[in-house]
């Protein structure tokens, strides 16, 4: 997800630094969170990232506990602090204990005022803070070492986990100097490593969670289990905005086995159950009798809403919409210009299909507080809105953040997207704590979902074939503007986000939105917007090239050559794919193949991507896809090839299978058998190059998305002559044209 | 009912058409296999029943009574399942995770009864959905352990 340029805002490090005279900021060894002495210090509060006490505890063995701001999903966060931390302080990434850290403004490290995991943000707004804070534990063990052994502070190294005095031969571990060093106060300022002296930045460190993860005993939110506590099933109104009225068979539930009660809760029913299964199982008996929303309800479905309706609607909304992005005068040269093109492309929209279903945990304590743990992206977003459901102030409500089973930007805070509202309902009901979990049935119904979106692209062509203008007017609505506040005269980034803000010299353009309200509830899908519009672009770029006789690849180095980024970019993709070449050609099998090659800019990075196609009985085969990603400069390269395999893994799928489609108000699809997703064999060998520009340092996460759907589309124009401007491919009919 | 589980015979009181998924997970607490869409797509809760990967989620319990189901807690005990544990570490195939507990068991199956896969032999056993995409992780896993 993206948010507002103030909070993409860096961190500027040397305005804040550590705060001075708050004294003793320790490295909690002994002082659990939210003790008295914790909570005086933070009358005065820290900058968010400077409390090492709020990050580290170095175990008497030596490891280190430590409390990231980011929920670790599978994109390797909890290995990436680990090496950043561990590259200052001197300990080895596999000595780490990582866990997310509760709420708290220790931890609002976007900026300094916000806290999400998404936005492929992580690394890139903690790392500066990260590594000071490393730095800076570092030398207060070199502090309590110096006391211990009598000997200057210069005289002493460290070696991972423990202070070394060379002349003496003696060495102390971290683990007995945590304490002492706990006294210390925390230096003012500390020298931070040089780049050619990393041991771990930079490095393909094992991650920190795969053993974990490869038997079984990492825990999600699904998995968890407190004493005494019962389990949940919903079944959710068909459309969102209905209510329960009544309980027609109520009498032959409550009787079945296993079965403690049944609820009706806002916009569902519920049955409380001593197993999950039990709990399924009636509340899927349940005959339920429902009320249409009444008048002002917010979020409502309406009982005639279909996609095709929608879409339709979006693609005859007539006009240019608020303009983003202008340069030059595109109006005027679009209407001078001799050589035009146009066309109109769309993306359905799609869930996120995570394979980890949502849960939440509610327990109301003795003390008055409720915990929860759930599946999030957003502590702190969670904590406050909890608190406003349950009614009581945020501090009563205390976080937990699982690792997720995935999320790809389904755990953020939208409308009805969430079990825990009806787990906080059902515990308070029942009077003990409560694990409801949603059926991927239920999931389906209630994601939020990627938008459908339409983009209209008109171009101008000068005789040499150059686009010289370029109009596009994207129609329908983002998750930016509908969960961060829209405001009326401006448009909503993620709207045009993969339209706007493109590399290529083309003088005149201008990129508008229409704004069309959405009635589904939607949400940040991995790449977000750019997740559709570099498609409809990049494609839409091949279109231009083709109307001017250019090769599609030799035409972006063109327009590239003012951007040298760019350009190095593109040429290390043609390079890592042995030479650029489009085809179609006769591969080594016999059959007949094509490339297709885009470039994408989002969330701070680079990428440049070709995949090559054929066709097999009509369905379109993704052999290879060749990624080249620049971020600015990297963390950990594993981790950052497991990525673009995963990004390349879902573009591909929403490229070739994906679509959500409603009639009547409701999905036609429940689950994995009518909602296809990218299975094993359709997989394509992925070939990663990554380039350190040196730029300010991009994200990871979703930049090796956006490329793929056009990349693989320009490959299919490039094999069968037939230009697809609607996804997913599996909807046309391809056969006869490879 | 009585379940040989890990080779520990486990008494459990449910009905007889309770998927064994959710007598794994909510009674006996063996959380390690995983729900993921319960209609027998996603793999995500297979486990070993007499040597043969097998997707709980739709499987009754009563047809597993007098088997051996093995699952993923027990992945240590088996040779086998040791090496594809060492496979899967050593390629760094995870990502979330969730859906490796049951792609572990698919591979351990496989292994078990084709100690020398093809490539088809693994595109045949290895089909368990991944929205991580780690697929191609998986595959070089596979062939991995196999020649390990
Ligand atoms: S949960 Fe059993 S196959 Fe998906
Ligand atoms: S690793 Fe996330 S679903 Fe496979």
């Amino acid at each position: 997800m993206k948010h507002s340029v103030e909070a993409a805002r860096p961190l500027n490090l040397s305005r804040r630094g550590f705060l001075a005279g708050t004294g003793a900021l320790v490295l909690s060894v002994s002082v659990p969170m939210g003790s008295a002495r914790v909570q005086a210090q933070q009358a005065t509060p820290a900058a968010a990232g400077t409390r090492i006490e709020a990050f580290l505890e170095i175990l008497p063995d030596s490891t280190v506990k430590f409390r990231s701001a980011f929920v670790e999903g599978g994109q390797g966060i909890y290995t990436a602090m680990a090496q950043i931390v561990g590259e200052e302080l001197d300990v080895e990434p596999a000595n780490f204990h990582v866990e997310t850290a509760p709420p708290g403004p220790d931890y609002l490290l976007i900026g300094g005022q916000m806290r999400f995991t998404g936005g492929s943000m992580s690394v890139r707004t903690s790392y500066d803070a990260m590594r000071k804070l490393g730095a800076s534990a570092r030398a207060m063990l070199l502090e309590a070492a110096a006391a211990e052994l009598s000997v200057p502070v210069s005289e002493l190294t460290t070696e991972p986990g423990k202070v070394v005095h060379a002349a003496s031969g003696r060495s102390l571990a971290y683990g007995d100097l945590a304490e002492a060093a706990s006294a210390l106060p925390v230096p003012e300022t500390v020298e931070l490593k040089a780049r050619e002296d990393f041991r771990y930045i930079g490095k393909p460190e094992k991650r920190v969670d795969v053993l974990a993860k490869s038997t079984g005993k990492a825990q999600y939110a699904i998995d968890l289990k407190v004493d005494g506590m019962l389990y949940a099933a919903v079944q959710h109104a068909g459309r969102l905005g209905q209510k329960p009225v009544s309980l027609t068979n109520e009498a032959e539930v409550a009787a079945m086995p296993g079965v403690h009660s049944l609820h009706k809760l806002k916009g569902a029913v519920a049955v409380v159950a001593d197993s999950w299964w039990r709990a399924r199982r009636a509340v899927e008996t349940l005959e339920v009798e429902w009320a249409e929303a009444g008048e002002g309800t917010p979020f409502v479905m309406p009982a005639d809403y279909s996609t095709a309706a929608h879409m339709e609607k979006l693609k005859t909304t007539e006009g240019e919409g608020l303009a983003f992005e202008s340069e030059g005068d595109a109006a005027a040269a679009l209407a001078s210009a001799t050589r035009k093109v146009s066309a109109v492309y769309d993306a359905p929209p799609l869930v996120h299909g995570q394979l980890e279903p949502p849960s939440a945990l509610a327990r109301w304590n003795g003390d008055g507080t409720l915990e929860l743990w759930l599946p999030n992206q957003a502590p702190e977003m969670f904590q406050a809105d909890a608190a406003k459901i349950a009614g009581v102030t945020p501090d009563k409500v205390i976080i937990h953040s699982p690792m997720l089973g995935g999320f790809f930007g389904r755990h953020f805070l939208y409308a009805a997207a969430s079990p825990y509202p009806q787990a906080i309902a059902l515990s308070k009901a029942v009077g003990k704590p409560v694990k409801v979990l949603w059926s991927r049935e239920e999931e389906f119904l209630r994601d939020a979902q990627r938008p459908m979106g339409v983009a209209r692209f008109e171009a101008a062509l000068d005789d040499a074939g150059q686009p010289v203008a370029l109009s596009a007017v994207t129609v329908g609505e983002g998750p930016i503007g509908r969960w961060f506040g829209r405001q009326p005269d401006k448009v909503d980034s993620s709207t045009v986000e993969g339209i706007a803000g493109k590399p290529y010299a083309i003088a005149n353009r201008r990129v508008g939105n229409i704004l069309v309200e959405d009635p589904m509830v939607i949400g940040f899908w991995r790449s977000v917007g750019h997740s559709m519009n570099d498609f409809f672009y990049e494609t839409f770029f091949d279109e231009m090239a083709d109307a001017g006789e250019q090769d599609p690849f030799e035409l972006r180095m063109k327009l590239l050559e003012a951007s040298p980024r760019h350009n190095t970019l593109l040429q290390a993709v043609g390079d890592l794919s042995g030479g650029w070449k489009r085809g179609p050609f006769e591969a080594e099998d016999g059959s007949r193949r094509a490339r297709g090659v885009a470039m994408a800019s989002p969330f701070g990075s680079e990428v440049a991507t070709i995949a090559e196609v054929s066709l097999e009985d009509g369905e379109v085969v993704v052999h290879d896809v060749w990624v080249a990603i620049d971020p600015g400069s990297i963390v950990n390269p594993a981790i950052i090839e497991s990525q673009v395999n995963s990004a390349v893994a879902l573009g591909l799928s929403s490229a070739l299978l994906e679509g959500v489609t409603y009639v009547d108000g409701m999905p036609e699809a429940r689950n994995y058998d009518l909602y296809p997703i990218l299975s094993p064999e359709r997989m394509p060998k992925v070939h990663v190059t990554i380039v350190e520009s040196g730029a300010p340092m991009g994200g990871i996460g979703e930049p090796g998305l956006p490329g793929v759907p056009p990349a693989v589309v320009n490959a299919v124009a490039a094999l069968t002559g037939t230009r697809i401007r609607s996804l997913p491919l599996s909807k046309h009919d391809l056969t006869a044209k490879g | 009912m009585q379940l040989n589980i890990n080779g520990a015979m486990q008494q459990v009181d449910v009905e007889p058409d309770t998927p064994l998924l959710w007598v794994l997970r909510d009674t006996l607490g063996m959380t390690g296999t995983k729900y993921g869409c319960g209609l027998a797509q996603c793999g995500a809760c297979t486990v070993l029943v007499d040597g043969v990967a097998t997707r709980t989620c739709v499987t009754p319990v009563e047809a597993v009574e007098g088997s051996e189901i093995t699952t993923i807690e027990a992945i240590g005990n088996d040779p086998v399942g040791r090496k594809v544990v060492e496979a899967w570490v050593d390629n760094q195939v995870p990502q979330c995770g969730y859906c490796q507990s049951g792609q572990v068991m698919a591979a351990t199956s496989l292994l078990k009864e084709t100690p020398n896969p093809t490539e088809e032999d693994i595109a045949a056993a290895m089909t368990n959905l991944c929205r991580c995409g780690t697929y191609n992780a998986i595959s070089a896993a596979v062939r991995q352990a196999a020649e390990a």
